[in-house]
């Protein structure tokens, strides 16, 4: 049996990213604060996928995260940034904790289009909501984090050190949780839901457990990427924001907690040189690198698709 | 009562619209269990087809009576063209792969074409309203209405009933028929299942096409159309249930009417409302209405 | 004593077709019963009700006073009734071992819930270890489930209907596909490893039926049609016409 390195990577990275902090110029601390906000997200994709299902509303969580996070800042004058992202998880997973009830019982194709049909149902909602800003949504500012006040110029950096630390806090659980009975309960179910049923485990209870995970990771990096941008909007639960975080986890693949953060890491990197050189071909590159992908590096699908290996 | 009459006849031109879009999806998904996410595309590339090929018409001086048969040029143009070549070209390449990943892969369809719509056309609107302002108007009430949505009503009953014709009562289209029943024991009596695939991409690309030419005249044919129109039609072919036409069909009427109600009641609940009644329906029936039953597995 | 698993006329029909017709079955405990019939008799059918994935159109099925009738599949687990498949149901993409291993630990996580069992969540790694051994399946333990031979599918199939503690065990077929000489070996292994569980096991082997079986019940059209020691079964008239398929006698 071989040892776990991944704790030991997980804390490595994050102590490389920590170390970096006062040194990293501006953008890059923005960049790498979008990547490792966005990995959250995808790490609950990942939490679903292998129980072998693909949620195509992610976006919903993103975006709930974020306007719970600002409009405790606009309606509720809570100006401290940790405060924020705490009631930012309370609300998505309160949500999940609803939705689940219903979504935890599709499987298939059938889930992939009630997720992004509850995440439409909000975007619906907020773009029709003037008070909120409509399609161009508001600003949040937050002013201090876990009771200390941020110093202007210094919130970016506070709080991509937060997501760092998130991200450690997240990833190691997960990881925890994947390595015990119930993870590999999770990959039983995406095998043989039949026979888990009838060695007297509820299927039901699983998969609700990782769609609440996951809602709650996904508010948790939408309140963190709503801090960090300054700003929310409804695109943030648009079909196509959810597009993205299930391409990140096929780019990534499933295999290992650090993979969304990588994969986040890489998709990040490219947009942003995309939309600096080539923005109406951005599309395109994603669909083409994605085709790559599902035909040439199924290892990257491999926890997804294959309901069978190909061989030992 | 003339409201209601005007509610009521909103809600069939928008089913109409709805149907054609939502037919080709369930067809193609009933016989190769893909769900087609670049069928948006498809819509799109119709759209413009149509777009493009009437201005050229009308910029050259000829009649505007003619642009009808210019907009079912256009969609049959984009039909047999793309149809083949994204079902020999691609699809064929991945099927067997699991239900998720094909609508990975006809997702990534969906962002080349995209871009590729832009690279083609540029990113500004194109508008053609002559053949939607041709044949004028007639009234509801007091209320105007343009002739052309009795068009686009007629052409979405006349495809539907040719659709359904072709399915139900040509020899063709009981092979179809059988293999959305069951494609290995259809493969093993000595149907051609590639063929049948083809033929049913073709058809399927060739109505979403339809819907985006019908529109064209109707709207500012700009980028991004495509996009809204996905999400709409899935939830009308899961209400349905998937793989039929008659569910399509009766999917696409309950949507329309429902968005058509609350566009004139309660707007900003339009959208909410048409997903809303998506999770109701599939609560009361998880399969969506007229879903074909499943084998046992054990 | 008491009957262990009773069924009371039990009736299923799927549109025009009679899968069971006014069962009614009253099996002892620990005992051991052959279910023989043609394909399509009803067999699995009737497996298929006591365990919960059909609900009988009427009737009622008791385990032990318990009613079991239309009640899923998991709840009828936890109140000791335990099958194996005609087609074993197995987590293709995990290893036998890792198949055993969430069998064994989902009745450590229930350990006193329903599965009344000893088991810690420490114990399951060598528990996991003794199944494999006593299965014979130990050579296999690091392969994908979905690439095993035919034989060995099915031992791990019955391996972890035995892991949740059945005091009723029914087997779907255990030995078909299965080659000639290792029917022996698989049946040997599963009754040896079954003692004191209660089993029912449809078979359409009649070398089997007699060797294992104390008793035997003849399906045929949804009905049961004899009903006794295997030998007297086997030589019936109508049992012989319509189950082993031979012309009139």
């Amino acid at each position: 049996m071989s040892r776990d390195r991944t704790p030991l990577v997980l804390a490595a990275a994050c102590g490389c990213l920590l170390a970096a902090t006062p040194v990293a110029p501006q953008w890059l601390v923005f960049l790498l604060t979008l990547a490792l906000t966005k990995g959250l997200v995808v790490l609950g994709l990942l939490l679903l996928m292998r129980a072998g299902l693909v949620s195509f509303g992610q976006g919903l969580y993103f975006g709930l995260g974020a306007y719970a996070a600002a409009l405790l800042g606009a309606r509720g004058g809570v100006l401290d940034g940790l405060v924020m992202i705490v009631a930012a998880i309370v609300a998505a997973a309160a949500i999940a904790a609803a939705i689940g009830l219903l979504l935890a019982r599709y499987r298939e194709i059938f889930f992939a289009m009630l997720s992004l049909a509850f995440s439409m149902i909000l975007y619906g909602l907020l773009v029709k909501s003037s008070t909120l800003g409509s399609t161009d949504g508001f600003n949040l500012h937050a002013r201090s984090f876990a009771g200390f006040a941020l110093a202007d110029g210094v919130g970016g950096r506070v709080f991509y050190v937060a997501a760092v630390i998130a991200v450690l806090a997240a990833g190691l659980a997960v990881h925890r949780y994947l390595g015990s009975h119930y993870g590999r309960l999770a990959t039983a179910i995406r095998d043989n839901e039949l026979r888990v049923e009838y060695l007297g485990a509820s299927v039901f209870r699983v998969v609700y457990a990782n769609y609440v995970a996951a809602g709650a990771l996904g508010g948790l990096g939408g309140a963190l990427a709503a801090l960090a941008v300054g700003h929310v909007d409804p695109e943030t639960t648009y079909w196509t924001t959810s597009g993205e975080f299930v391409f990140i986890a096929v780019l990534g693949g499933t295999g290992n907690v650090a993979a969304p953060f990588l994969a986040a890491g890489v998709f990040e990197a490219v947009r942003t040189l995309a939309n600096q050189y080539a923005p109406n071909v951005w599309q395109m590159t994603l669909g083409i690198v994605m085709l790559l992908l599902i035909l040439f590096l199924p290892a990257g699908l491999w926890s997804l698709v294959t309901r069978r290996r190909a061989g030992v | 009562m003339t409201d209601l009459a005007a509610v009521l006849f909103d809600g069939v031109v928008y089913s109409s619209w709805l149907f054609l879009m939502a037919a080709g999806l369930t067809l193609i998904y009933g016989v190769m269990k893909i769900l087609n996410i670049a069928h948006g595309s498809l819509y799109a590339l119709g759209a413009y087809a149509g777009a493009s090929m009437v201005g050229a018409w009308l910029a050259g001086g000829h009649p505007a009576v003619a642009s009808y048969a210019l907009l079912a040029v256009a969609a049959l143009a984009v039909g047999l063209v793309m149809g083949p070549l994204l079902e020999r070209g691609l699809l064929r390449l991945v099927y067997g792969k699991d239900e998720v990943v094909l609508l990975l892969v006809t997702y990534a369809v969906f962002l080349i074409l995209e871009d590729a719509i832009k690279l083609v056309w540029g990113v500004e609107s194109l508008m053609v309203s002559e053949p939607y302002a041709l044949p004028g108007n007639f009234l509801i009430g007091e209320l105007a209405y343009p002739v052309y949505n009795l068009i686009l009503i007629g052409a979405a009953v006349a495809l539907g009933l040719a659709v359904a014709w072709g399915l139900y009562r040509t020899r063709s289209g009981k092979l179809l028929l059988a293999v959305i029943h069951d494609r290995e024991v259809s493969a093993a009596m000595g149907i051609n299942v590639d063929r049948t695939y083809l033929y049913t991409f073709t058809i399927g690309a060739t109505l979403a096409a339809a819907g985006g030419a019908l529109t064209a005249p109707t709207i500012a044919v700009s980028p991004g159309i495509g996009v809204e129109v996905i999400v709409l039609s899935f939830a009308v072919v899961v209400i349905g249930g998937l793989g039929s036409l008659g569910g399509a069909a009766l999917g696409a009427l309950m949507v329309g009417i429902v968005r058509s109600i609350m566009v004139r009641y309660w707007p900003e609940a339009e959208l909410f409302t048409i997903y809303l009644v998506m999770a109701l329906v599939l609560i009361a029936r998880p399969k969506g209405l007229f879903a074909a039953p499943e084998a046992r597995k054990i | 004593m008491n009957p262990i698993l009773v069924a009371s006329g039990v009736y299923r029909s799927f549109g025009a077709v009679v899968a069971a017709a006014d069962l009614n079955v009253s099996v002892a405990p620990e005992s051991v019963v052959g279910l023989i019939g043609a394909n399509g008799a009803g067999k699995t059918t009737f497996i298929n009700m006591v365990t919960g994935y059909l609900k009988p159109s009427s009737g009622s099925i008791r385990c032990d006073g318990a009613e079991l009738t239309a009640l899923k599949p998991r709840r009828v687990t936890q109140l000791g009734v335990s099958r194996s498949f005609q087609i074993p149901q197995l987590f293709n993409t995990l290893s036998v071992r890792e198949n055993l291993l969430v069998a064994v630990g989902i009745v450590a996580a229930a350990a006193h819930a329903w599965a009344h069992s000893e088991l810690r969540p420490a114990h399951v790694g060598p528990a996991t270890d003794e199944m494999l051994e006593r299965f014979g399946l130990a050579a296999y333990r690091d392969r994908p489930a979905g690439l095993l031979p035919e034989g060995v599918r099915k031992l791990l199939d019955v391996a972890m209907a035995l892991v949740v503690r059945p005091r009723v065990l029914l087997l779907d077929e255990p030995t078909s596909g299965v080659s000639a000489d290792e029917k022996f070996t698989i049946m040997d292994l599963v009754m040896g490893a079954a003692r004191g569980v209660t089993v029912l096991f449809v078979e359409h082997d009649m070398d089997i039926v007699g060797r294992y079986a104390r008793r035997v019940l003849a399906f045929a059209d949804g009905r049961i049609i004899a009903d006794g020691e295997p030998a007297a079964v086997l030589a019936d008239a109508e049992v012989r016409r319509y189950v082993i398929g031979e012309a009139h006698a």
